[in-house]
């Protein structure tokens, strides 16, 4: 007999891990999905959307910078997480510019997905409209921060896959915004390129790579086809990336 | 059960018309929902105000005064209210000029422009008066049921009058509905 | 001559919010061309810098004016504390509106968290440099030095002069201490003896989360790491406190002495002090305490000739930022960043300033560490609860007759502290400021305690007079101002509520809108990721639920009201088009 794994039970089912992932690491390898925004497997969890929120008991974690220990029943998959986590997904809306129509990234957007996923049919709340600068300045990937949902995604990507530090965030509460690493702050400045992960990894359509946008067409996108849990269950940093230093 | 018919409004505010043209591409199905319906004020009848009804579809989010009166005639007269696309549940395509001042936009448009003869921001008191952003419906009134897409699908729209016919909650598929 | 005028000089510590904070004196903004300029010299990136300056409410991006004045918003010494709108008369008098500079670049005037003068009444910060308001007449005074550009250095001295009161030291205030005493006591009896005193007292962090201050120090003495770091919070941010003003008057060489005790205990050489940005003028006079102790052997190397004790601190001066301190936040600020808080576990005592193991305490904290590790842990025992042993002190203000520094034994219920401050007609208690409790006379049999209620010190009174809901309203903002964007419930959940609550105020509210500011408030305080947005619909919860007839009476009796004003949406265009008819309005 082998020695049995340590496990963790998500929503009843029994789910082994190795010591040192987190409860969303062993959840995406067992294929369970946990809703998740700003994490991507393979960067540094962060926790800032707070989307992957799982209960343990009468506490409540995010699943993504949760270490998994032996024994923990954690509620995922509930109502009640479920509610919570199209509230957020509102206010995630409301609190930028995410007029679907109009944007380049309908149906690639994880955002719109995920709104998707949790059966969303309206923004609940009033809008923020808010006014954030758009930097068109690089010759091929615009940045458009009205959209950004302060996932950190790209400013992870950029320093520990691209090895570079093009990205980060600035300003607190709802005056939080993206920056460029760059003597002038734009990014035609910065040391960028579009096959950078950080180029790519926008969840939403706030960076976005030029000329590109209407390949193809709206309903043969991404999650015209797929839910944001079958692509979220099979995507991960492929093992290759990390080299680009200039 | 009465043989009384449900009785619909429908109107397009700050939109595109283009949520009436989806649903018109329910085609011949809309003869089977014609016999369980009548449309009270809509663009396919030309009543011009809307008396009491069933149920009431509106495309298009608000832009002006108007569209505000026109929505609170709607609610005041509807039962059921649905706000009807994008536009109508989050200002939708017109709402981008929300990160825009409205001054900067008029003075663009009517000054500014390329190609503009006799610059002037118009002011006759017959044109409704812009609101200073583009609103959701459900900014101003109590909003029952919403129907995304831009525009939704002749399908949705089916779906969604299906149950409502029947005195139900409409349910929504999640693999169906968009934001698009 | 007030101290406080000359700008400090910490040039040994070559620390980025020291850095930024002369430019921000100097240049009255901090240009992009300087944050180059900064980046290059401590080889930062620029991000890091240009991140930090715009985190930080008294650093900014666009000039601010020669007189630069920043009016408390806090219930106690705001610019609404008095009668009279103070920011409404000094825009006025000034001829600029709130959040602006003038157009000759003479004044600049805005809104600041609370500035920890609760006791002196209406408070601002000039140039950073505290002063009381106090009234309209000192307003116009002011507004008259600053029209022919007086230096502060010639305004009155008394303007500056914050005096302090301590109407009832109790345990650790009323003892004279005797400097190095505690140091002397931990050497003859050794780290482990020193370290059982501090357990055995029972001791736990008066910051209000409690944490038991010798598991703590244990912990990190415990844990590996190749530097051991001592860290004393004196961020004390929360609106209404004002106890570490007082205790780093008075009481910083006992401070001092109780984060040196703790470095010998955990084996640290190196210490912080992170002083809120609104006591910089208190800087001159820790940096004369810390040169004593150095002089007297009590800090630096050789500490009382003990070869291998060696521990000196560093001052380190916020930059208004209220989540600075959260623990981890703090940390952040430190290292030069944003006070963001961190992912917890691990802990500071394992993971803390650079990832080396670090104890993070109160200034009062460490002074009550100092008393017993000369008076031995029986002696604070003694006093308190079993819960909560020893003291706490209390900063109180608000609607009472004598506002000031309190010292209590813990189990001291509300009334008791309510009758000795002389404050009667009271409608309600905010014990531990804001993201405290809130109390209503029901609740004043209630005992100070961790097992009961807990609190960081601050201690809000308000009178039968106040509106509750007013209140609420600037504890809403409050929050909604400190969230440091981090996470989505608490960045976007905070400007929700405040939203909220100015729709209840100005009477446009169904009962269905408190429903959803209700739901709104558990979701902020269930899911944030910090204490700040864990804590941060408290007051309006508990005001619902003991206050309700403060939101009732403001309801509309209609079954759903507009999120916006209707009428007021369509000036612009009525300006723009010169129109006023009829059409040219909607009813609200």
């Amino acid at each position: 007999m082998q020695k049995t794994n340590p496990t963790i039970h998500v929503d009843g089912q029994e789910i082994p891990f190795k010591v040192g992932q987190t409860i969303m690491d062993a959840a995406l390898a067992a294929k369970v999905y946990i809703p998740h925004l700003c994490h991507y497997p393979g960067l540094t969890p962060h926790g800032n959307c707070k989307l992957c929120m799982v209960d343990i008991g009468n506490k409540n974690v995010t699943a993504c910078t949760t270490a998994a220990v032996a024994g923990q029943q954690i509620r995922n998959n509930t109502e009640t997480l479920n509610a919570a986590r199209k509230t957020v997904t509102q206010m995630l809306f409301i609190e930028g510019d995410h007029i679907c129509p109009s944007c380049e990234k309908t149906g690639n957007c994880k955002l719109q997905a995920m709104a998707y996923y949790l059966g969303m049919l309206d923004n609940h709340f009033p809008q923020f409209y808010p006014r954030r600068e758009m930097d068109a300045s690089h010759a091929t990937i615009l940045l458009d921060r009205s959209r950004c949902i302060l996932c950190d995604l790209c400013v992870r990507a950029s320093r520990e896959v691209d090895g570079k530090n093009v990205f980060a965030i600035a300003g607190r509460s709802t005056n939080a915004h993206l920056i460029v690493n760059s003597p002038s702050g734009k990014l035609g400045d910065s040391n960028i390129q579009t096959d950078d992960l950080a180029a790519h990894i926008c969840p939403v359509g706030a960076i976005l790579i030029k000329e590109q946008g209407y390949d193809v067409p709206i309903g043969q996108r991404i999650y015209d086809q797929q839910t944001i849990r079958d692509v979220g269950l099979n995507e991960a940093i492929p093992e290759k990336q990390g080299n680009h230093h200039d | 059960m009465t043989d009384a018919k449900i009785s619909i409004a429908t109107t397009s505010l700050a939109g595109c018309f283009g949520c009436h043209m989806s649903f018109l591409d329910m085609d011949e199905r809309l003869v089977t929902l014609l016999e369980h319906v009548e449309f009270n004020r809509s663009p396919l009848t030309d009543i011009k105000h809307c008396g009491p009804c069933d149920i009431g579809l509106v495309e298009g989010g608000l832009c002006n005064a108007e569209n505000v009166q026109v929505l609170r005639e709607f609610r005041a007269n509807c039962k059921i209210l649905v706000a009807v696309g994008a536009c109508a549940i989050n200002g939708g395509v017109p709402a981008m000029r929300n990160y825009f001042d409205l001054h900067e936009c008029l003075e663009e448009v009517y000054l500014n422009g390329i190609g503009v003869n006799n610059p002037q921001i118009p002011n006759d008191v017959e044109l409704p008066l812009l609101l200073d952003k583009v609103r959701p419906l459900s900014d101003v009134v109590r909003v029952d049921y919403y129907l995304p897409g831009c525009p939704p699908s002749a399908d949705d729209f089916l779906q969604l009058l299906g149950p409502l016919l029947e005195g139900k909650q409409p349910i929504f598929p999640r693999n169906t509905f968009h934001y698009d | 001559m007030n101290p406080c005028i000359q700008a400090p000089t910490n040039s040994a510590s070559p620390h980025l919010l020291h850095i930024l904070y002369a430019l921000q004196q100097q240049y009255r903004h901090i240009s992009a061309e300087s944050i180059n300029q900064v980046a290059a010299s401590l080889d930062l990136p620029v991000s890091q810098v240009a991140a930090v300056v715009e985190f930080y409410a008294f650093f900014s991006r666009e000039p601010c004016g020669r007189y630069h004045l920043l009016l408390s918003n806090c219930t106690s010494c705001g610019y609404l504390a008095g009668d009279t709108n103070l920011l409404l008369a000094l825009s006025q008098r000034m001829g600029v509106n709130p959040g602006k500079t003038r157009a000759d670049g003479l004044v600049s005037l805005g809104e600041t968290s609370c500035i920890g003068l609760c006791d002196q009444g209406a408070a601002l910060l000039v140039n950073s440099v505290p002063l009381v308001a106090r009234d309209l007449d000192r307003v116009e005074q002011m507004a008259q030095l600053i029209t022919t550009e007086t230096p502060l250095a010639h305004w009155p001295d008394e303007w500056f002069c914050i005096q302090n009161r301590i109407p009832k030291p109790g345990l650790l205030l009323q003892h004279r201490w005797d400097a190095g005493a505690g140091l002397r006591a931990a050497l003859l009896c050794g780290v482990t003896e020193t370290l059982a005193r501090i357990q055995q007292s029972g001791l736990r962090g008066r910051g209000g989360a409690g944490f038991n201050t010798g598991t703590k120090w244990q912990s990190c003495l415990a844990a590996p790491g190749a530097a051991h770091y001592v860290i004393c919070n004196a961020d004390e941010g929360e609106p209404g406190t004002f106890k570490d003003r007082v205790l780093l008057q008075h009481h910083a060489d006992t401070m001092v002495e109780g984060m040196t005790l703790c470095a010998f205990v955990i084996g640290a050489e190196k210490g912080f002090v992170y002083l809120r940005g609104e006591y910089r003028y208190l800087l001159p006079h820790l940096q004369a305490v810390l040169a004593q102790r150095r002089q007297s052997g009590l800090l630096g190397a050789c500490i009382l000739g003990q070869r291998e004790f060696n521990f000196d601190i560093e001052l380190v001066v916020g930059a208004g930022a209220y989540i600075c301190g959260e623990e981890s936040a703090l940390i952040e600020s430190l290292e030069g960043k944003p006070g963001i808080p961190r992912v917890r576990p691990p802990f500071p005592v394992t993971q803390g300033y650079l990832g080396q193991p670090t104890v993070v305490n109160n200034v009062e904290t460490f002074i009550a560490a100092a008393h017993i590790a000369c008076r031995g842990s029986a002696w604070f025992a003694a006093v308190g609860t079993a819960a909560s042993t020893g003291s706490k002190i209390l900063s109180i203000s608000g609607d009472c007759q004598s506002p000031g520094i309190y010292e209590y034994p813990f189990g001291v219920c509300v009334q008791q502290v309510l009758d000795d401050c002389g404050a009667d007609q009271v409608q309600a208690v905010q014990v531990g400021g804001p993201s405290g409790t809130l109390l209503g006379k029901d609740a004043f049999n209630r005992a100070l305690g961790f097992e009961d209620l807990s609190t960081g010190g601050s201690f809000l009174i308000f009178g039968q007079q106040r509106d509750l809901l007013t209140v609420n309203r600037n504890f809403a903002r409050f929050f909604a101002h400190e969230s440091c964007g981090f996470c989505t419930p608490c960045r976007v959940g905070t400007q929700l509520l405040k939203n909220g609550l100015d729709k209840i105020i100005e009477g446009n509210a169904t009962p269905a809108d408190v429903d959803e500011i209700t739901r709104l408030g558990l979701l902020v305080n269930h899911r944030s990721h910090c204490g700040l947005g864990q804590t941060a619909a408290n007051h309006l919860l508990q005001g619902l639920a003991h206050f309700p007839a403060a939101v009732t009476q403001r309801l509309t009796q209609a079954d759903f009201t507009p999120q916006f004003d209707l009428d007021a949406a369509l000036e612009a265009a009525r300006q723009i088009t010169q129109r006023d008819d009829a059409d040219a309005h909607l009813d609200n």
